[in-house]
């Protein structure tokens, strides 16, 4: 990152990068803290729900022994024969915070039911139970197979989201304030190195002066003496200065 | 196969469990396919995983139900399993009440809500 040539456009360009990466920081973060208030939510609602699911699931089994006493070993019939599916899910998607997350819901497509002379020498009011228990139980599972997609989902977004945010915060903005840092350094640097130039330039020229005045001191001082009286020597501002420095020594000066 | 726009919920599971689910209409079979499984005593390991496989390869199912007593005899091929569709639901089995303890799902969450409470 150091080989950036350390120029004021360059800082400009680098300083353009830091608030873009901060304010994709800020951004980030929110977003996972969005994500994890979601995420605590759905960790509350499926703890709830698998507790409740366990109790539902044991007044379910109960029911198909109920119904089992009543009308005999049905059981074998029930898996027999050709049938299809009434209950099917389908599959939504929530969004939250740019992540979808797929939901389920149950529905009945209407289909007629299997078996469903079953029971019919008996229990058959048993074995009705055992449908809507079981009923109710698939819409639970089914609830809670969304909340587990969406829970399983939002841990994996979650993750990247981090991931991101610290990796922002940790190596993309420090590298940058790094090449920050070494572009101001190398402009004070230069900024150094031409102040003592012009330092040296000045005591040069008025080194220049003093000779140049001494001469013409001498120079008058002689002309009194021998009683002349010369034309004044040309002034300072009308002598080209620069004449005297070869500008081909000085080092280029690249901001 | 029918042009249904909804997924199908499979079902592994013991006797009880399966045979409860189909009642209740989650049931499809077609000539070259069922969507459960019941595991018995003689059921061969290898039987059910394949099976769990196949659901998982298939786009027709949404939810794949399965006893927890069962899936602890998979647990490695159900901890390589990363797919988001279909969902795996541990369920409780008559015989078998529900341990949170075994669920891969619920230890992640009580992790997170115990860790932060």
């Amino acid at each position: 990152m150091s080989e950036v040539p350390p120029t004021r456009m360059n800082e400009q360009v680098f300083k353009g990068k830091k608030k873009a990466a901060q304010s994709g920081h800020g951004l980030l973060k929110k977003k996972a803290d969005a994500l994890k208030v979601k995420f605590r939510d759905y960790a509350k609602a499926i703890a709830e729900t698998k507790s409740g699911m366990a109790a539902d699931s044991s007044s379910a089994f109960f029911s198909l022994t109920q119904a089992e006493y009543a009308a005999g070993n049905f059981k074998q019939k029930v898996s027999e024969g050709s049938m299809t599916a009434r209950v099917r899910v389908g599959a939504g998607i929530d969004n939250v915070a740019g992540v979808k997350l797929p939901v389920f819901t149950y529905y009945e497509t209407g289909a007629a039911t299997d078996n469903a002379s079953l029971g019919l020498v008996g229990g058959g009011k048993k074995i009705q139970m055992v449908r809507e228990k079981y009923s109710a139980l698939l819409q639970n599972l089914i609830k809670l197979a969304s909340l587990q997609t969406s829970f399983v989902t939002l841990d994996e977004a979650m993750k990247v989201t981090n991931r991101r945010v610290n990796a922002l915060e940790n190596v993309t903005i420090p590298k940058i304030e790094h090449v920050l840092a070494y572009i101001s350094r190398e402009l004070d640097e230069l900024e150094r190195e031409d102040f003592t130039r012009l330092k040296l330039v000045q005591s040069k020229k008025e080194n220049d002066l003093k000779e140049e005045k001494r001469l013409k001191d001498l120079a008058e001082a002689e002309a009194k003496k021998a009683g002349k009286i010369v034309a004044p020597k040309k002034t300072g501002s009308d002598v080209d200065m620069t004449a005297n420095f070869d500008a081909g020594d000085d080092a280029d000066v690249v901001f | 196969m029918t042009r249904e726009t909804g997924k199908l919920v499979a079902v592994i599971g013991d006797e009880d469990t399966v045979t409860g689910f189909l009642l209740a209409g989650v049931g499809h079979r077609t000539p070259d396919s069922v969507n459960f499984l019941t595991v018995k005593a003689d059921t061969k390991p290898e039987t059910i995983e394949s099976t769990f496989k196949s659901f998982t390869a298939r786009d027709d199912i949404g939810i794949i139900l399965i006893n927890q007593h069962v899936a602890n005899n998979m647990r490695h091929i159900l901890k390589d399993y990363n797919q988001t569709i279909p969902t795996v639901l541990e369920i409780p089995s008559k015989e078998h009440p529900y341990d949170p303890e075994q669920d891969y799902i619920m230890q992640r969450v009580n992790m997170f809500l115990g860790g932060s409470a």
